[in-house]
């Protein structure tokens, strides 16, 4: 049987690798497909818990994640779309908007 | 007492109007505006002689009450003192007397107005100003207490300041009418400080309180000085704010600049009314002065100083208005100097002739200067009597009745202080030397001989001789309309006439009725009675100082200024100079009051204001903001990905700090030692983290290490070998973030 160290360890790297995904790649769909990586680590650490200790509530929080994940990449995409279509840009650091 | 009198309208007509053409004046028209200002005094003049009418069917000793409004006005208290105040009126024979010159003289100059306003843009700001003026005056004579003869004392005051600067546009009006009300407020400060002593003694303001043997007794406690009670400082305060409103020595100095303000406001406020104030209110409170005779001699020799130092410089000024004003401050002296001696009554009856002739003379200089097209310096004039023949008659009455000439008006009311001057000395108390009294006289009569100078001097320079001005002013110059002459005849009447009302006994015997209506008010007139042939030669030699005047006027002016005047101020060079330029008090003044002040002011203003508050806490506090705007606005710089990069970092920081927390709360210890025993206790996990498996090290600092499992109890206990000083550590360490934190103390063992 695997140990629960090792799903939380996996979990660990995957979040690394979202957070890296969001701060250093421009194009806002990776960006997205990043912050989802983020998420989906989170919800294997929490089905690990859940393993560990027995206890659903984990496997319920896990479904509600992906959820919000749906609901998030959705409203994300659209986002995305409807900016490139008015500025022909999909890069955040063309994104500057607020600041002028 | 009665009090079926509606007293409160009296002042409340005028504030009405007030209110009515300052709220919506502009918006009425001229016509209209004139209506409700001259109709609101004429409902007060009406209701107070009203008022006075029934007074005179009354007990003498009657008083009319009444209230501003219903209800207490000051009601406050505290372990030693209570004050309990309602807005009261109270209308007895003097204040009587006050109410009928301001409302009657008060309506005639209104009146006058209407034509001599007629052009001018700020109709009925004038009208607002005026009747607000009236209200005010109004309040202060017929307030039942110091506190609301004060509430009109002030009122009139801002009316002053307002109508000196009337025409503010010009820097020299707007800086009179500051110099007003700032050396008023000086006086005012004195007036506050002795009614709040007249307070401290008495425990009332009331008037009708304060003339009652009780008050009187507490007044009279001594009070700092062997020999001076309460009341001579609280009468000297009084004082003080008298001769800021009356324009006395030291505080006279605002009175001519005052003659900035439109002509009638010079008759109304700086020559009939409010410049009187200070002498009703000594009148008004003469059982608080003359307890001590010190204060009476003051106020009679200020009173003499002041009328023979304006009377002097009376004599050599140019514009017409200067020397009416210089001539008021004189007149004041003369009234100062009857109720200085305690003959109220003279003061008083003064007070009335000089109200009739001074705005006359007043309302003359105005029609003069109507019709001149606002010409004032005499020198300029001349030759006018064929061009203004009412003006010239009545000018004329004024001036006779001002120089003091049989029978009219200021001939018996001039008459009646001197005669009380003369001879009085204060034989209670010897800092007062005994010619005191005589001394004051001479000096009445010499300012006598100067005032009829001066006056008749202005007067042939306006009237006599050919005219020296522009030819074409001369060929405008015109008779006033209608409604300014009729004011000067019926007030010339008055001047003529009113020496009747107070006839003196050597002339007839019951005629005196102006003393015979004001003895119940001023309840003990303490008047000397000269023989009748003194009386004689008093009065005779006023005639003869008064003709004398008269004479050199005519010699020196009569056909304009005679070649002799040039002479005569060529040879009294120095003497002319200093007169000329008014002793030169104001620039000494300036010298020593103005500047200084005005000095610390620009320090203030330059390290205070400029530097401390301007510089250093407005624009330093804004430079530190900009600078660490400047500095933040890099961290903002819209790029979403960098904030996530800060959210990240500061989620690590706060997660790092959460690991430590447990440890470091738990390292902590306390040491209990019972000589070489000592026991060591750990704080351990904070609350919330009891469960946490944390181990412990206890170092003793002798070679003794203590190592406690997870969980365990944080207690460990050691015996000491010998005495010293020895380092306990205490090391938590969490196993499952791999944090420790480490405490130590040095503790000092003795064995016994």
């Amino acid at each position: 049987m695997i140990p629960v160290s090792h799903f939380l360890a996996l979990g660990a790297v995957l979040f690394a690798i979202g957070v890296l995904g969001v701060v250093i790649r421009r194009n806002a769909i990776i960006v997205l497909m990043s912050i989802e990586l983020m998420l989906n680590a989170a919800n294997l650490t929490l089905l690990a818990f859940g393993r560990a200790r027995h206890d659903a509530h984990f496997h319920a929080l896990a479904f509600l994640v992906i959820a919000v994940a749906a609901a998030e990449a959705a409203v994300g995409l659209a986002i995305v779309v409807g900016i490139f279509r008015n500025r022909h840009a999909a890069n955040l650091d063309e994104l500057t908007l607020m600041k002028r | 007492m009665i009090d079926q009198f509606p007293l409160h309208w009296i002042p409340l007509f005028p504030l009405l109007g007030a209110a009515i053409n300052l709220l919506i004046g502009r918006r009425l028209g001229r016509t209209l505006a004139a209506l409700i200002g001259c109709g609101a005094v004429a409902a007060a003049m009406l209701l107070g002689w009203e008022a006075t009418w029934q007074l005179g069917h009354a007990a003498p000793s009657a008083t009319f009450t009444g209230a501003l409004f219903r209800g207490t006005w000051i009601h406050a208290s505290d372990g030693n003192y209570s004050l309990h105040l309602n807005a009261g009126l109270m209308l007895d024979r003097l204040s009587a007397v006050m109410v009928l010159v301001i409302t009657s003289v008060g309506f005639l100059i209104h009146l006058y107005s209407i034509a001599y306003m007629e052009a001018d843009a700020h109709f009925s700001r004038y009208f607002g100003y005026l009747n607000l003026f009236t209200g005010a005056m109004l309040i202060l004579v017929l307030g039942d207490s110091l506190p609301v003869t004060f509430i009109g004392w002030e009122g009139v005051g801002l009316c002053s300041y307002l109508l000196i600067g009337f025409w503010f546009d010009k820097e020299q009006n707007a800086s009179a009418g500051r110099k007003a009300f700032i050396v008023n407020r000086i006086g005012d400060f004195g007036f506050v400080l002795g009614m709040l002593l007249i307070f401290a003694a008495t425990s009332t303001l009331q008037y009708s309180d304060l003339s009652s043997a009780p008050a009187l007794a507490q007044l009279r406690r001594p009070l700092a000085i062997p020999g001076a009670s309460y009341a001579t400082f609280a009468a000297l305060l009084l004082f003080i704010g008298a001769t800021g409103k009356s324009a006395q020595l030291p505080l006279y100095v605002w009175l001519p600049d005052a003659m900035a303000g439109p002509t009638p406001v010079s008759a109304l406020i700086h020559a009939a009314t409010m410049v009187t104030a200070g002498v009703y209110m000594v009148a008004r409170l003469h059982g608080v002065i003359e307890i001590d005779p010190f204060a009476s001699g003051v106020i009679a020799s200020v009173g003499a100083a002041t009328a023979l130092l304006a009377a002097t410089i009376g004599v050599a000024q140019k514009p017409i208005k200067k020397i009416l004003a210089y001539s008021t401050v004189s007149q004041l002296g003369f009234m100062f100097i009857g109720v200085g001696t305690r003959a109220y009554t003279a003061g008083m009856f003064h007070l009335v002739t000089h109200a009739l002739f001074k705005a006359g003379l007043f309302l003359g200089a105005g029609s003069i200067m109507h019709a001149l097209g606002g010409l004032e310096d005499v020198t300029q004039m001349g030759g006018l009597k064929r061009k203004l023949p009412i003006t010239r008659w009545t000018f004329l009455i004024y001036c006779l009745a001002i120089a003091g000439i049989f029978p009219f008006s200021g001939f018996f009311s001039k008459d009646a202080i001197l005669a009380s001057a003369f001879g009085f000395d204060f034989p209670e108390l010897a800092i007062w030397p005994h010619w005191l009294g005589h001394a004051i006289y001479a000096a009445g009569v010499t300012a006598a001989l100067l005032t009829a100078f001066y006056m008749f001097r202005a007067y042939f320079l306006v009237f006599g001789g050919e005219f020296r001005g522009p030819p074409e002013v001369h060929a405008h110059a015109h008779e006033s309309p209608t409604a300014m002459t009729i004011p000067l005849v019926v007030l010339a009447v008055g001047a003529a006439g009113a020496g009747l009302l107070g006839v003196p006994e050597i002339f007839h015997p019951e005629m005196n009725h102006f003393e015979e209506w004001l003895s119940p008010a001023l309840f003990a007139p303490t008047l000397l009675h000269h023989s009748a042939a003194l009386e004689w030669g008093l009065m005779g030699l006023a005639t003869a100082v008064a003709l004398v005047g008269i004479s050199l006027a005519w010699w020196l002016y009569g056909r304009g200024p005679a070649p002799a005047v040039a002479t005569l101020a060529a040879r009294l060079r120095p003497l002319h100079r200093l007169v000329e330029n008014r002793y030169y008090l104001d620039e000494v003044y300036d010298l020593l009051i103005v500047r200084p002040l005005r000095a610390v002011a620009y320090v203030f203003w330059k390290v205070i204001d400029a530097l401390l508050i301007d510089l250093v806490l407005v624009r330093g506090l804004a430079l530190v903001v900009d600078l660490f705007g400047r500095m933040i606005r890099y961290v903002q710089n819209g790029d979403a990905q960098r904030y996530v990069v800060g959210v990240v970092l500061g989620i690590a920081v706060f997660a790092g700090l959460g690991a430590n927390w447990v440890a470091w709360r738990a390292a902590p210890f306390e040491v209990e030692m019972h000589g070489a025993e000592v026991t060591v206790r750990a704080h351990g996990a904070p609350v919330g983290a009891e469960t946490r498996p944390l181990k412990y090290q206890f170092d003793f600092g002798d070679g003794t290490i203590v190592k406690l499992p997870e969980r365990a109890v944080p207690i460990a206990s050691h015996h000491y070998q010998g005495n010293g000083t020895r380092r306990i550590t205490v090391t938590a360490y969490d196993p499952r973030w791999g944090t420790h934190s480490r405490e130590s103390r040095l503790v000092e063992v003795r064995t016994r």
